[in-house]
Parts: structure tokens; sequence; C-alpha cells
């Protein structure tokens, strides 16, 4: 997926100093990237603090790329680490008790209510946009990232690992972690309009 | 061979991610569809974890740049010439 947003990018003409390949660069990738920003901080203004942050530092360090993984890869982990940072000045100011996946959390789930049967307005209202909102706000930034990089930006498991500097093990459990969690979330919720629509 | 494995809910549960994504072997595909249709609370986890991913991609899909805010980040990047 995320090959084919730029595919036409010349990494050598960008680290050339191609001013017009990197306003290509710029133009293709803000959206993506302005997207993973927002999920991560929950801040528009922090969204586009953290966007700028990420070209900047692309263009700064575009001499330093290896190729090591692929260009879109690189710039999600610029931006992960721009998000992540964001949120750490922010928790230096207000102490959040962050949980790391390697706690022994229970996975075991709770809410077992099918509402998958919901009409489809349910599920395109207002409030389910706030309440999916909320649940990924809720998330550790730990999973967060995880999840937003392989189901939202749509990256292998393999490039969130490269994007992140994880194992594909750590990778595996925090997805798995994220996953159920947002989908209990969800399921208190949308349980709760199941039984009030029917 | 006879494959007499049978899946636990734990089990399943660990493997839900791999299923979802479809990175799981035929055999253990197998095995999660024959666990799901005799334990109704794995079908609707399973279900339900589907969906949920479902609607995120689904509500990402929406968000877009505001033309403000790419307008601001090819100031900051001093390509605003490039920017039409």
């Amino acid at each position: 997926m995320t090959e084919t947003i730029f595919p036409e990018i010349s990494i050598a003409a960008l680290k050339a100093g191609d001013r017009a390949e990197f306003a290509r660069l710029a133009a293709s990738f803000s959206t993506p990237i302005y997207r993973l920003a927002l999920k991560m901080t929950g801040d528009p203004s922090d969204a586009e603090d953290v966007l700028q942050n990420t070209f900047l530092k692309a263009l700064q360090h575009i001499h330093g790329f290896e190729e090591r993984s692929s260009l879109s890869t690189w710039m999600y982990r610029i931006a992960a680490n721009e998000a992540l940072m964001t949120l750490r000045r922010r928790k230096s100011q207000i102490p959040v008790d962050e949980n790391p996946d390697d706690s022994d959390e229970e996975l075991a789930p709770m809410q077992f209510t099918d509402w998958c049967c919901l009409p489809e307005s349910e599920f395109v209202s207002a409030e389910a946009k706030k309440q999916l909102d909320q649940a990924i706000q809720h998330l550790p930034d730990s999973l967060r990232v995880v999840f937003l990089l392989r189901d939202i930006e749509g990256l292998s498991i393999k490039e969130t690992v490269e994007a992140l500097n994880l194992s594909e093990t750590a990778v595996k459990t925090r997805l798995l972690r994220a996953r159920l969690r947002l989908r209990e979330k969800l399921s208190s919720y949308f349980g709760e309009r199941v039984r009030e629509v029917s | 061979m006879t494959h007499t494995y049978s899946l636990t809910c734990q089990e399943l549960l660990a493997s839900i991610s791999d299923y979802v994504d479809g990175s799981l072997s035929p055999e253990l595909c197998q095995e999660i569809e024959r666990h799901i249709r005799g334990c109704e609370n794995c079908r609707v986890v399973l279900d339900t974890t589907t969906k949920t991913l479902y609607l995120y991609r689904q509500s990402a899909e929406k968000i877009a740049l505001p033309g403000e805010v790419q307008e601001r980040l090819m100031s900051a990047l001093d390509l605003s010439e490039f920017f039409k």
C-alpha cells in the first residue's frame, strides 16, 4: 500500500538536492504523515508540528538515508519518533501511567455481544466516530503507534519492525494487544447500541 | 496422518491477529474455523475484531490534510513556489 503512494520519487534526486523532487515527496506524503501524527497526538496543532518536523528532518538527513528500508518506511520512522517525542514532552508536564506491552496484562475478552449486524448508520454517526477516537487515544503510546502503522497506514509487519526498531515479536504482541483493547472498547459502546436498538 | 489437535479459546485469541491478517497456515485456519463453529464467544470476538479493524480503516480514509496546513508545510520547507 505504502509503496504505491509515491512510486515515482527518485531518492537519487532527493540526495542531489532537487527541490522540485522534495516538493513532490512532501505533496504526495504529507497526508499519511499528518494522519499518523493526528491519530498519535489527538491534537491538530501537535500533528502539524510533527508533520513539519518530519519533513524538515527528512530534508536534513536524506544524505544519510542508507536505503536499508523503503523511503516510505523511513519517512514513517521519522514521523513516529517525532510523534512519540511530542507525547513524551506532554507527559513530562502531566505524569501519565503508561502501560508498556511487556506487562502481564490480561488479554481475555469481557464483551461478547455481536454488534456486527447493527445498521450502517450506527457506524458512521458522530457518536460512533467519537467512540473510535476515544478508544484509540486510550491506548498506551507504544500500542497505538504499532496499530496505526500496521492497520491504518498499511505497513507490513516487517516494515513496522523497521520503522519502530522493534523485534517482530514485540510488534506482533503490541498489535494483538492494541486490536483486542480497541475491540473491547468498541464492543462496550456498540453492544449497548444493540441492546437499545433491539 | 489424522490431525487431532484441538484449539483452546486462549490459543485462538493468541492467533487472532495472524488469522485476520491472513498469515496463518491453512491447517491453523481450519482449526480456528472449526473452533468458532462450536464456540459462540470466540466467533463473536473474531467477527467484532475484524469489524473493529474495518471501522478504523474506513474512518482513517476520511482524514484529509487541510489546505492551510499543506501551505504552511511548503512554506516551512521553503518550497512554496512548487505549491499551487
